[in-house]
């Protein structure tokens, strides 16, 4: 054997959108470093855009060429992989119009100094004055290059690394709303927590996993799942608690109980970024390991998942009817998404990666417009967030109440939005799979769920106002580009499909070497 | 033929009318009005155009067209129309401009914007007309969905007492029902080799169970639509909470879209699971007739009076579609025709009297007659016709669906009959309570109750009234267009109807 140790060759173009990225977000260290506070805010907004469509570019460039398996077999650069990555970005860019929208907030929606104590005179001050932390941009730009990593990881070991890369800034931004600290500390500290057991669980399953196959990355997994002579206990056992690690990033019952709070006690801009990128890596991730690495313990799989989608979709949509506060309801609501989603993992077909990646772009869209429009609905207090206060904002302010009209539709999949076309898609893969039992589930909640949505209609349009109605702020440049981009993607996806679906069926399959 | 695209023509422009309306100014309501109008009387015009361009003994479905739109999933923009479609069509584009003359002061009362009231009025009828020119399962679908939201802020935004309860029941309860048909679409699509083209899917084979639970999830979506027994809770509350006019359309149209669904998808597609829950339809629909009509007589309200009538209606409906006969099946698609023109008269014409008491209260009545003779008189012409009186269109409908009925299902057509007397029951009485008898004296203080049926009204209420009149003695027009599109969905499920000789061979006897 030789010693010296062999350095893997790397696909610099291939790998180039996430070092893009990664590049992009150290710059960003050093920006805060060495450039004066007064520019600070443009140069990092402006820093990070071009980063996010240099790096889009580059996906888009490697789009054309074949999949390519790099530094040795850690990443894999496929089709569904790039499509993957390009949806990341774009939802990043348009995550990050929210981020830096400062106009509807005296130095924007993040505190200057986190480590203030909440409540203190010093706190009310900087809540009052002080323009925000611009450490938000480079740590939004870790979270987004580790997405990308995290999608194209062909290895267990990468794939755990990847996590880690997006989860800490995450967590860290989750603690940094100018508004009520307390619940976002609070947020923070609890995603953290239980994200860290999540990891535990995931790094547990992944140790387990090497003890059987004796390898770690996805393909030589496959193959020792057809003829290892190991037990298959610990595949079983490393496979569940892989799922944990990956089921709780992606916010499914039983391991959803952070999401309500955290959706609620982070920054809106940072709930939206969680809510539409965090959930095409983590379904991104766990589409390559069931498809790559398990597709052989399928019906094992499908036991376990199916029950776990089934009572992610009914929790999601009978504790949504309970909500008051519209981020929680949102948070639920994403509960219930990621469900559906499950139905589209579960089908392990060609059409149920496409119609997947089809519903995480649309679900996407739209929720990065719901909470673009929960931003603007506020009062001297910061956003109004409690339901009862929504009560006539029809009459208020009728433009943004049918914007937020039209998205509700949309989340409740009415005919001619996004929401419709992708639940279609997943339905037809999943009774395409055979799973008629978990699209029967679907429907019924599906049909839960319309209420909480028709019930903030009902609040906006055929309530009166009320005394506390708050007015809507007119919204910033960056917001109202995300607002439109969301909205009017939202409406395209549900009109005209067709060239999306075309996309996410050309992306192919998963590359498996 | 010619090759003016009809259907994409008569789906979209009322579209256009809408979106153009709710751009007008909020204080121009007058406007709004007559523009609403006009368009909704250009769009009639060009319903009348299709209709006579329509050959009645030509091919099954006319003025097909078929557009690309989302071809991974092979849906397509394919409108096309038979003469069940066509007599509907027709139906939406005469009472719209009624609707609309009707509600010309509805919506001037209430704090919302006037024109975008007839906006919506406008998007609900290109959603209506889509959903009857669709020939595409996946399009159908579509508008089937949609046409909620429109009838929502209708009902949420414009209606009486508890109109926010009445609107999310209406929403949900639809919703519901068509989340299930969407899993019977999907099912559908799948194992017809996905494709949404009805004539394509005529010739599928789904197998036994397959197409049993296929037929389900649809006739769920379309029970809930029409409603039948036990599913039409919703309809007195929506019927009661909505503006008259609405509730016209609400009844006399979209509800159709239940019955007009199981006699173009559930039949045709699932001919056997039809036969096999045929039972359930002729049981649901019988227990509607007797239980609508009893409970109608018992109600207070008139609005939620008319609704509950309409659901002992949709119950001839049923047993018309469910008989299986060429007669039955006519005579249930001239019910709908006929419904649509009697009670969309009852409901106007209750509305007006409404909007002169401003209760609709069955007890805030009595001796109205004395006070409005022309309006209780138009009233008593719209309650005969809704108890299907001989000489108004109505009751040729009950008769063809009666005797198609009887030819297979005498028990049937027997219990049947017996809601053709609770029917004279609940109207009479109605009639009785409001217009007859010593006057309200609180009807006197009322000014309004003094001026009797307006020009406008007259209007309204006259090319109603002569319908159903025309079409009581002389039906033959639109039964020719009704027939050859039955025979055809009967042939699709291989059933063929009685010989006549069976009657005179027992006469023999």
């Amino acid at each position: 054997m030789n010693d010296k140790l062999q350095l893997p060759n790397l696909d610099y173009a291939a790998l180039s959108p996430m070092l893009i990225l990664f590049g992009v977000a150290c710059i960003g260290v050093l920006v805060e470093g060495f450039v004066p506070r007064r520019i600070r805010h443009g140069v990092q907004l402006s820093l990070s855009l071009l980063g996010l469509v240099a790096a889009l570019v580059m996906v888009i460039r490697q789009g054309s060429k074949d999949d390519v398996v790099t530094a040795q077999t850690a990443v894999a650069i496929d089709g569904p992989g790039l499509f993957l990555s390009a949806a990341i970005i774009v939802l990043g860019i348009v995550s990050l119009l929210l981020i830096g929208e400062r106009s509807l907030e005296t130095g924007g929606a993040f505190v200057a100094q986190a480590a203030v104590t909440a409540n203190t005179d010093a706190d009310r001050d900087q809540a009052a004055r002080t323009t925000g932390a611009t450490e938000v941009f480079p740590l939004t730009m870790f979270a987004l290059a580790g997405m990308l990593l995290f999608c194209t990881a062909n290895d267990l070991l990468v794939m755990f690394v990847a996590l880690e890369v997006f989860s800490l800034p995450l967590y860290l931004l989750c603690a940094l709303a100018r508004r009520r600290r307390l619940l976002s500390q609070e947020a923070a500290l609890k995603y953290f927590l239980l994200g860290s057991f999540a990891s535990a669980f995931f790094l547990f399953g992944i140790a387990l996993i090497y003890g059987y196959a004796g390898q770690v990355d996805f393909k030589a997994i496959d193959t020792a799942i057809q003829n290892s002579a190991n037990d298959d206990i610990l595949l079983y056992v490393g496979l569940a608690m892989l799922a944990i690690g990956l089921l709780f990033k992606a916010a499914a019952v039983p391991f959803h109980v952070w999401t309500p709070d955290v959706y609620q006690g982070a920054p809106t801009p940072v709930t939206a970024l969680m809510a539409a990128c965090t959930k095409v890596a983590a379904f991104g991730g766990l589409l390559r390991l069931v498809y790559v690495g398990f597709h052989r313990t399928e019906w094992e799989l499908q036991q376990v998942l199916g029950t776990v989608a089934v009572i992610t979709m009914l929790v999601g949509a009978i504790l949504a009817v309970t909500q008051t506060d519209i981020k929680r309801l949102l948070a639920y609501s994403s509960i219930a998404n990621a469900g559906y989603l499950l139905l589209g993992v579960l089908s392990v077909s060609e059409r149920g990666l496409s119609s997947s990646m089809f519903y995480l772009v649309a679900y996407g869209f739209t929720v990065l417009a719901a909470f673009a429009v929960v931003t603007l609905v506020r009062d001297a207090d910061g956003e109004a967030t409690h339901l009862s206060r929504w009560a006539g904002l029809g009459r208020r302010s009728p433009l943004y109440a049918s914007l937020f009209t039209f998205i509700l539709l949309a989340f409740a999949g009415l005919p001619l939005t996004s929401g419709f076309t992708a639940k279609f898609g997943i339905f037809a893969a999943a009774i395409d799979a055979g799973q008629t039992w978990l699209v029967i589930a679907g429907v019924v909640s599906s049909a839960i769920l319309a209420f909480p949505y028709l019930r903030v209609v009902v609040m906006m349009w055929l309530s009166e106002p009320g005394e506390t109605t708050p007015a809507v702020s007119i919204p910033g440049a960056m917001t109202a580009a995300a607002l439109v981009i969301g909205t009017v993607a939202t409406l395209v996806l549900g009109v005209a499909p067709s060239v999306l679906i075309e996309a996410t069926e050309h992306a192919g399959i998963f590359v498996s070497k | 033929m010619s090759s003016f695209p009809y259907l994409t023509v008569l789906t979209v422009a009322p579209l256009v009318g809408a979106a153009g309306i709710a751009f007008l100014p909020k204080d121009k309501p007058e406007l709004a009005k007559r523009a609403a109008f006009g368009w909704s009387l250009l769009i009639l015009a060009l319903t009348v155009g299709l209709w006579l361009q329509f050959k009645p003994t030509g091919e099954r479905f006319q003025f097909r067209e078929s557009y690309t739109w989302i071809p991974q999933w092979g849906a397509k923009f394919t409108f096309a129309v038979d003469g069940i479609a066509l007599v509907m069509i027709a139906l939406i584009a005469l009472l719209v401009p009624l609707v609309v003359l009707a509600s010309w002061h509805d919506a001037d009362k209430s704090k919302r914007s006037v024109p975008a009231y007839f906006a919506l009025l406008l998007a609900l009828e290109a959603t209506m007309i889509g959903v009857f020119a669709a020939q595409d399962v996946f399009l159908f679908y579509v508008f089937f969905e949609v046409m909620l939201v429109p009838m929502y802020f209708l009902i949420g935004s414009y209606g009486g007492h508890q109109k926010q309860y009445a609107a999310v029941k209406f929403f949900l309860y639809s919703l519901v029902g068509g989340l299930f048909m969407l899993a019977a679409v999907v099912g559908l699509w799948v194992l017809g080799g996905h494709t949404f083209d009805w004539p394509t899917l005529l010739s599928a084979d789904f197998g036994v169970n397959a197409e049993r639970w296929l037929f389900l999830g649809f006739f769920l979506a379309f029970a809930i639509k029409a409603p039948f027994f036990p599913f039409h809770t919703w309809l007195p509350d929506a019927g009661g909470a909505a503006q008259a006019g609405s509730a016209a359309l609400l009844v006399g149209v979209m509800d159709k879209v239940g019955t007009f669904g199981i006699l173009r998808y559930c039949l045709p597609l699932f001919p056997n699971a039809s036969k096999h829950f045929a039972w359930l339809g002729l049981t649901l629909a019988l227990v509607g007739i007797v239980y609508g009509a009893l409970v109608a007589i018992g109600q207070q309200d008139l609005k939620r009076l008319v609704s509950y009538t309409s659901i002992a209606h949709f119950g001839f409906i049923g047993i018309g579609i469910f008989a299986f006969t060429t007669q039955a099946g006519t005579g249930a698609v001239l019910y709908m025709v006929n419904h649509g023109l009697a009670t969309g008269l009852l409901f106007l014409v209750v509305g007006m009297l409404v909007s002169r008491r401003g209760s609709a209260l069955v007890s805030d009545f009595g001796g109205a007659g004395k006070l409005v003779p022309v309006l209780a008189g138009v009233f008593f012409i719209a309650g005969l016709a809704s108890l299907a009186l001989p000489g108004t269109s109505p009751f040729v409908s009950e008769f063809l669906v009666l005797i198609g009925t009887f030819t297979v299902n005498k028990t049937v057509a027997v219990i049947a009959t017996a809601g053709i007397i609770l029917a004279a029951g609940y109207v009479l009485w109605m009639i009785q309570r409001t217009t007859q008898g010593t006057t309200n004296p609180k009807l006197l203080e009322i000014k309004a109750m003094s001026r009797d049926l307006s020009l406008r009204e007259a209007a309204v209420v006259t090319p109603l009234i002569a319908l159903i009149l025309v079409l009581g003695f002389y039906p033959k027009p639109v039964i020719d267009v009704i027939n050859p599109a039955i025979k055809a969905t009967m042939s699709d499920m291989h059933v063929t109807d009685p010989k006549a000789t069976a009657g005179t061979v027992e006469a023999g006897k």
